[in-house]
């Protein structure tokens, strides 16, 4: 165990980081979270501000200055309990939230030093109370009213948690086989422990939350299935899971993945135990991952826990990097190479279809467009080759067509983005609302979790109306 | 948890046993059309593989599902009996196969590709289409669901390589014959190995027959999230699972298709050395 960023006189407190050894050679989490000593020192840093700023930043509203102070106290039950009234997953968001871009960048302790490492005491009270007792519903005089929720990535999972405390009577439908959505086959064990989704779900369904995987809404039921069927609103948080390629040459040689095949293989399916588990990956020596976001490093960091010689390919430079900084620090640290200002050009294969090379050109940055980034320009004469027998396009993705297609009375947008009410959730049938990434595109977790309780509340609203 | 409900061998030549398993899945039952697929997973440590729906019955909400035992899952699969369960099963999936009004369809199946081509050949008896069908089979050991086929065709046809029943030759060899016989043929549908439906493509594209072929990518998800199954499909690239599995013959990129089947070859044969069924044929 390693204290990477060493706690300066004033300066946060430091998480225990798994040494680079150990990490590249396994997928046991990474960030190790606080000790009670360190929980309570990091609280006692939070001000207690009159007007606590942090709580603007955070897309569900934490009393994120009653549950620190809850924890300078060493009451962590009661500090979970204050994060609960507004998020009912704390141990993924501690986790996996952009809080430097959310809640922390507001805090008034970071204008001067280090923010109040707000996620992590999240994460601390959600482990600390993991184990022991969690709330209890009491629904014993409930109206029985259902309610469907399709999807069961945070924006489902946010809705039907919401539902159940209001004493729906809620079914989750999953397509896969396992709940928990982009938790699930899209970020990494190593980066969040999949037993803690595991135990999320495990809540929902205490809480009265049935959940039937394998039913893909659109297919195996329809949404006037699901009416007909007696379920008074429906909830669709189906996602963005339509992955974009780049759309250049040789793309469907063997060896090319999207990320979320590449990750989906390794995380759900435990690619990386073949052949135990009989979903086989094929990796090598050399991978390339195109893009810079989450997902590029998520696949990076994998792909280097298998073994191999991992670069990333970004067009722009490593400020304009959409990932979150700590990733990228972290895949500084497991050595995976940066090739930034690159742009691929073609993919090289060999005579059995494998990929075995990726043409890139140089790219500079000109004048800032539109979106206030300085557009990359290719260099005339600058291509380059890097030899790879694998590469992961990262590059995005758009909504998942299914249940758009089956259902032609919902409107979408041009990408197929389902439209809502803000307001609500709302979508163009009534009694259908929809949440999460499907409706915004890719974005984050707690925005999704944000989106299913705005829908819930716009659901309840809805059937009492109704009455 | 999905129940075995009945359990059959079709053909047993001692390495391409090709099993027949009823699965009770009612909303699966319900909702299936002809092109048709489900995605399986047998157990915790299994992977998931896509085969055709190859019929239903509404009555009991059984599924069947004609599986060749290849490698690893497949002979997994084909060591259940009745009464012993399946972890997951989802479907169906895939685009349902659309026939406008044909006077004429001939229906080829090779291999295991007939399997899938019977509830297309059902279909469009059903629709009142003249059915001709044309299935073929190294030898005559390994033909399966000829009754079932027969029953339901208007013209019926087999062709064995090496001759041991029907017609000896290729399927093509029969399609070649009728077009030479000037039989009008609107549609071909094909469903087989690669190498046949790409020969029938080859056929049919120089009298202009429009031709359908019914693909087998590799698939993870089978919903059109992770992109395995990509194929080229006129210059553009399709995933099999959403757009497909059928695409019009005279477009698809088959030699693409073969390479991408053979992916994981390598690690295929060695994930069934270690079950220790290595190259002897089945594990019982
Ligand atoms: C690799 C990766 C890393 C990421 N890292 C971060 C991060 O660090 N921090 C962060 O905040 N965000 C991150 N994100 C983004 C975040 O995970 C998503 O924004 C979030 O999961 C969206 O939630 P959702 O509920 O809308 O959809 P999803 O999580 O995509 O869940 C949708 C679920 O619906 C199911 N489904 C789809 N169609 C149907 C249907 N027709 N019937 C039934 N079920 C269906 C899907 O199988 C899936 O389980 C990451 C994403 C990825 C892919
Ligand atoms: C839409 C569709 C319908 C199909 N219908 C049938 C059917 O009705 N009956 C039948 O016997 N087979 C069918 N297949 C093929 C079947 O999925 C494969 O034979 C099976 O996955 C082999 O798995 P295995 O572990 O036994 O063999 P492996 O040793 O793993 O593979 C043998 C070969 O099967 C193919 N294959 C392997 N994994 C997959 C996968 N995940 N997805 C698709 N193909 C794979 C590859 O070509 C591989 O080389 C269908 C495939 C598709 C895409
Ligand atoms: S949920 Fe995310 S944004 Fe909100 S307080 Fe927690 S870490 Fe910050
Ligand atoms: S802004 Fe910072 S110091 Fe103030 S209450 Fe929030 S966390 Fe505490
Ligand atoms: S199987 Fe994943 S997209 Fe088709
Ligand atoms: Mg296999």
């Amino acid at each position: 165990m390693s204290l990477n960023n060493q706690s300066k006189l004033g300066g946060r407190q430091p998480m225990s980081l798994l040494e680079d050894q150990l990490r590249i050679s396994g997928f046991g989490e990474v960030a190790l979270g606080y000790t009670e000593e360190q929980a309570i020192a990091e609280a006692k840093r939070c001000l207690q501000c009159k007007k606590p700023l942090c709580q603007q930043g955070c897309p569900v509203n934490i009393d994120i200055k009653d549950f620190i102070g809850l924890i300078a106290e060493g009451k962590f039950s009661e500090a979970c309990e204050k994060i609960k009234e507004k998020n009912s997953l704390p141990a993924v968001c501690g986790r996996v939230c952009p809080q430097e871009e959310q809640c922390e960048i507001k805090c008034i302790v970071g204008i001067k030093g280090e923010a109040v490492a707000i996620g992590r005491l999240e994460r601390f009270v959600a482990d600390h109370v993991m184990s022991m007792e969690r709330e209890k519903v009491d629904c014993a005089i409930q109206a029985g009213k259902k309610v469907a929720v399709v999807g069961s990535g945070p924006a489902g999972l946010a809705c039907a948690s919401e539902l159940a405390k209001l004493c729906y009577d809620v079914t989750m439908y999953e397509a896969f086989h396992e709940p928990g959505g982009v938790l699930m086959y899209g970020i990494p064990q190593f980066r969040l422990p999949k037993e803690i989704v595991k135990e999320e779900v495990e809540f929902l369904r205490q809480i009265g939350v049935k959940i039937e995987c394998n039913v893909i809404i659109g297919k195996t039921l329809t949404i006037d299935d699901l009416f007909a069927m007696g379920f008074e609103a429906v909830f669709l948080g189906t996602g963005a899971g339509l992955p974009y390629f780049l759309g250049i040459e040789g793309e469907n040689l063997n060896g090319v993945y999207s990320a979320n095949e590449f990750l989906t293989r390794v995380n759900l399916m435990r690619a990386y135990k073949f052949p135990e588990y009989r979903t086989p990956v094929h990796v090598g020596n050399r991978v390339a991952v195109v893009g810079a976001g989450n997902v590029a490093m998520d696949a990076a960091r994998t792909a280097k826990r298998l073994g191999a010689e991992v670069h990333i390919i970004y067009r722009r430079s490593e400020e304009e990097m959409p990932a979150r900084k700590e990733e990228i620090e972290h895949a500084k640290e497991e050595e995976i190479q940066f090739q930034t200002l690159s742009n691929p050009l073609r993919l090289i294969g060999d005579d059995k279809g494998y990929v075995t090379g990726i043409v890139c050109e140089k790219m500079e940055l000109g004048e800032p467009d539109s979106s206030g980034r300085r557009r990359p320009q290719p260099i005339p004469n600058s291509e380059f080759t890097i030899d790879i027998d694998t590469l992961v396009v990262a590059v995005g993705q758009g909504p998942n067509p299914i249940v758009t297609q089956a259902t032609p009375e919902l409107q979408v947008n041009k990408w197929g983005n389902i439209i809502v009410d803000e307001q609500t959730g709302a979508t163009s049938i009534p009694g259908v609302y929809a949440g999460g990434d499907v409706v915004t595109g890719a974005a984050t977790v707690i925005k999704a979790m944000g989106a299913g309780k705005i829908a819930a509340v716009g659901i309840h609203d809805y059937l009492i109306a109704k009455e | 948890m999905f129940k075995v409900l009945r359990k059959k061998v079709l053909s047993d030549t001692g390495n391409d046993r090709v099993v027949l398993l009823d699965i009770e899945a009612p909303l699966v039952a319900k909702k299936h059309q002809p092109g048709h697929f489900i995605m399986l997973r047998i157990d915790e440590k299994g992977e998931r593989i896509p085969l055709t729906i190859a019929d239903t019955n509404l009555e009991t909400g059984a599924v069947t599902i004609i599986a060749q035992e290849v490698g690893i899952t497949s002979k997994q699969l084909g060591r259940l009996e009745a009464g012993d369960y399946i972890l997951d099963f989802v479907g169906p999936l895939g685009q349902a196969a659309h026939y406008p009004e044909h006077k004429h369809v001939v229906c080829i199946g090779g291999g295991l590709g007939v399997a899938p081509l019977y509830p297309e050949v059902k279909h469009l008896h059903e629709i009142d289409s003249h059915v001709t069908t044309i299935i073929g089979a190294r030898t005559k050991e390994i033909l399966i669901l000829e009754e079932e086929m027969r029953k339901h065709s208007h013209q019926f046809y087999v062709a064995t390589d090496d001759g041991s029943y029907g017609t000896k030759g290729f399927v093509t060899t029969v399609l070649q014959q009728m077009i030479d016989d000037q039989q009008p043929v609107d549609l071909v549908i094909a469903i087989g190995p690669i190498p046949m439906m790409k020969a029938v493509a080859n056929l049919t594209r120089q009298y202009n027959i429009k031709t359908l072929v019914s693909l087998n990518s590799l698939m993870v998800d089978g919903t059109g999230m992770c992109g395995a199954c990509r194929v080229t499909v006129g210059g553009e690239t399709k995933f099999t699972c959403i757009d497909g599995p059928e695409f019009d013959g005279h477009l698809v990129d088959f030699d693409e298709q073969m390479r991408r089947l053979n992916m994981y070859k390598d690690k295929e044969k060695s994930a069934l050395a270690l079950e220790g069924c290595g190259g002897v044929g089945r594990c019982h």
